[in-house]
C-alpha cells in the first residue's frame, strides 16, 4: 500500500470515529501533533506545580495546606501519566524535559503570570482548571486513544480542583473586607489570562485546521471559550464578583455572555517568553533538575553495581 | 505537673515535630531530583500534615482556652513550640533531607510502637495510624542511605557530610522533662531509655549497609521539647505563619 492509500484508509477510519490505538499506523503529521500537545501538556503540568508551590508552605489552616499539596501532588501524577503516554511517540522523558529547557517545547502561558495572594490558590482552581476542564472534556473525546484515556482521568481531578478553588474564593467574598478585596483583584488578574487559555481566535489558530480534521480536537477554541465565559460568569456573580470587563453583556438571542476582545498582543508577547514570570518559570525547572543530577546519576551507578556483583546488599 | 496539663504540651510535642517536619518536606515540592522522588516527598509531607493535624485536634480537645487546631497550630510564637531540634534543620541537598527523614522516622517508629500500649486511647489509636506511615518514611529513606553510600563519590560525601551536619541534633528526641515524668507515672508515656537502645540497633544497621561512619561529635544540642530552639525555627514560622498574623479576623 502506498503512503497515500495508507493516509486514505486512516482518515477513513478518523471519519468513521474509530479510535488510533499506538501500534497503528498513523501519518507523520499526526504522530507529530499529538506528540507536541501531549508532551505541552505534560510540561504545563509540572510548570504549574510552581505558582502554586509558592503558597504552600504560607497556606492559611491545615485543611488549606493538605488541600493544596495534595492538588499539586495529583499535577505531578497528571504529567508523570502524560510523559508516558507521550512516550509512545519513541521519545523519552529526558529528551522531553531537553527540549522544554531548550524552548523548543512550550507550556501553557498561563503559568507565567506570577501569585502574589492566596486568593490566587482560589482564581487557579477555578479559573486555570475551570478552564482547563472545558478544554479537556472536549479532548477525552479525542482520536488518539492513549490521549483520551489520560484526559479521562485527568478530568476527574481537575473536578475536584475546580470546586476546592472556587470554595477558596466564595469564603473570602464571605470573610473580611480585606479578603472580598483580595478576592476581586485576583479575578481582575486572572479573568484575561485564563480566556487566553482556549488560544487565538479559530481563523488565527495554526495547528486548528488539522487537528480537527484528525479529531485531535472536536470543538473551537473560540467554542470552547464561550463556553467556558458562560459558566464562569454566573458562578462569579452567585458569590458577588465583578467580573472585569465594561463590555461585559448578556446577549439574550444567542444566549451568551459577550466579552470584550481579548488583548492579543499580550497573549503573543507571553508565548513568545515576555511574559513575568517566563524566565523565573524555566530558570527553577533547569536548576532544580541539574540539583538533581548527582541523585539520577548515583541511582543509575548503584543499579549497575548490583546488576554486575550481583551485590548482598538488600533493600 | 498535672497530669491534663502534661498532655497538652506532649500532644503539641508530637504535633509540632511533625508539622515541621511536613513543612521542611513541603519546600522540596517542585523541586526533587525527578518527578517520582517529588511526589514521594509530597507524600511524605502530606502524612506529616495529617499526623499533625490529628493531634492538634487532641490538643484542641484538652485546651481550656477553647482554642482551634489550627490556633494552635499556627499561632504561637517560638518560643511555645516543642518539635525536636532535628525536623527544624534546613533541608540541604537531597542527601541531607534524606538523612534526617531517617534519623527522624526511625526515631517516630519506636515511639509510636511504645505508644501502642498507651493507657490513654487517643495516643494509642494515633499510633496505630502513624506508624503505618513512619514505616513507609523509613524504608523510604533507608534505601537512599544505602544507595547514596554505594552510589558515586559524590553521593558518599554528600551522605556523609549529611550525618556531619545533623548527628549533633539526634539526642534531642530522646530528651526527657516534666511533662514525662507526669505521663510516664499513669503509664500514658514511656521512658526513652529503651527507645535510644532500638534507635541506635537500626542506625548502627543502615548505617553499616551504606558505609556510613557515625560521626564523633561531642557538641550535642537540645531543648526542642524545652521551646529553646536553633535560629531556624523563628524563620520557618514567619512565613508559615504570615496569612494568621497579617490577618488575625479572617477566617479561610
Amino acid at each position: 500500500m502506498t503512503e497515500e492509500e495508507k493516509e486514505k484508509q486512516f482518515q477513513q477510519r478518523i471519519d468513521a470515529g474509530e479510535k488510533i490505538e499506538p501500534r497503528d499506523w498513523m501519518p507523520e503529521a499526526y504522530k507529530q501533533t499529538l506528540f507536541r500537545q501531549i508532551s505541552q501538556h505534560a510540561h504545563s503540568e509540572i510548570i504549574g506545580m510552581q505558582p502554586e508551590g509558592n503558597w504552600l508552605l504560607r497556606a492559611p489552616s491545615l485543611r488549606a495546606k493538605k488541600i493544596l499539596l495534595a492538588k499539586i501532588q495529583d499535577e505531578a501524577g497528571h504529567g508523570l501519566y502524560l510523559y508516558s503516554a507521550a512516550e509512545t511517540f519513541g521519545i523519552d522523558r529526558t529528551e522531553m524535559i531537553a527540549m522544554l529547557h531548550s524552548g523548543k517545547a512550550k507550556y501553557s502561558s498561563i503559568f507565567n503570570y506570577p501569585t502574589l495572594t492566596w486568593a490566587d490558590m482560589g482564581a487557579i482552581g477555578w479559573l486555570v482548571d475551570g478552564a482547563a476542564i472545558v478544554n479537556q472534556t472536549m479532548l477525552a473525546k479525542c482520536s488518539y486513544v492513549l490521549y483520551s484515556r489520560a484526559m479521562i482521568r485527568i478530568c476527574k481531578e481537575e473536578g475536584f480542583h475546580q470546586r476546592q478553588g472556587y470554595e477558596i474564593i466564595a469564603k473570602m467574598m464571605n470573610g473580611t473586607t480585606a479578603q472580598r478585596n483580595m478576592a476581586q483583584d485576583s479575578l481582575n488578574r486572572w479573568w484575561e489570562p485564563s480566556l487566553m487559555m482556549f488560544g487565538p481566535h479559530d481563523s488565527e489558530s495554526t495547528h486548528s485546521k488539522d487537528s480537527m480534521k484528525w479529531k485531535i480536537k472536536v470543538e473551537s477554541n473560540d467554542t470552547l471559550r464561550q463556553r467556558f465565559i458562560d459558566r464562569t460568569v454566573e458562578q462569579a456573580h452567585h458569590i458577588g464578583l465583578t467580573i472585569p470587563d465594561k463590555n461585559l453583556k448578556y446577549n439574550k438571542t444567542t444566549m451568551h455572555w459577550e466579552t470584550s476582545e481579548i488583548n492579543w498582543d499580550e497573549f503573543w508577547s507571553v508565548v513568545k517568553g515576555n511574559g513575568p514570570c517566563n524566565y523565573q518559570r524555566i530558570s527553577h525547572h533547569i536548576h532544580y533538575h541539574n540539583e538533581g543530577k548527582w541523585v539520577r546519576d548515583c541511582a543509575t551507578a548503584f543499579e549497575k553495581s548490583r546488576e554486575k556483583e550481583n551485590s548482598s546488599i538488600s533493600i | 505537673m498535672k497530669t491534663k496539663d502534661a498532655l497538652y504540651n506532649y500532644c503539641l510535642r508530637l504535633a509540632d515535630s511533625n508539622m515541621i517536619h511536613g513543612q521542611r518536606l513541603a519546600e522540596w515540592c517542585s523541586r526533587g531530583p525527578f518527578l517520582e522522588e517529588d511526589i514521594a516527598l509530597s507524600n511524605m509531607s502530606l502524612d506529616m500534615f495529617g499526623q499533625a493535624e490529628m493531634l492538634y485536634e487532641y490538643a484542641s480537645s484538652l485546651s481550656e482556652d477553647e482554642l482551634s487546631a489550627d490556633d494552635i497550630a499556627f499561632r504561637r510564637s517560638e518560643r511555645e513550640y516543642f518539635n525536636c531540634l532535628l525536623v527544624e534543620q534546613e533541608n540541604g541537598d537531597f542527601a541531607q533531607t534524606m538523612m534526617k527523614v531517617f534519623l527522624y522516622s526511625a526515631f517516630a517508629k519506636q515511639l509510636y510502637e511504645s505508644l501502642l500500649n498507651s493507657n490513654d486511647e487517643t495516643l494509642s489509636g494515633f499510633a496505630a495510624k502513624a506508624i503505618k506511615e513512619v514505616k513507609y518514611h523509613l524504608r523510604h529513606s533507608s534505601e537512599w542511605l544505602i544507595r547514596f553510600g554505594n552510589g558515586t563519590d559524590e553521593s558518599k560525601m554528600r551522605v556523609q557530610q549529611a550525618v556531619t551536619n545533623l548527628w549533633r541534633f539526634t539526642q534531642d528526641m530522646f530528651e526527657m522533662n516534666d511533662a514525662d515524668t507526669a505521663l510516664i507515672d499513669n503509664g500514658i508515656s514511656f521512658t526513652t531509655d529503651t527507645l535510644f537502645a532500638k534507635w541506635q540497633l537500626n542506625v548502627n544497621e543502615i548505617f553499616a549497609a551504606a558505609n556510613i561512619n557515625t560521626p564523633e561529635i561531642n557538641n550535642t544540642i537540645t531543648g526542642g521539647h524545652n521551646g529553646i530552639h536553633t535560629e531556624r525555627l523563628g524563620v520557618m514560622l514567619c512565613e508559615m505563619q504570615y496569612l494568621q498574623r497579617a490577618y488575625p479576623d479572617a477566617k479561610w
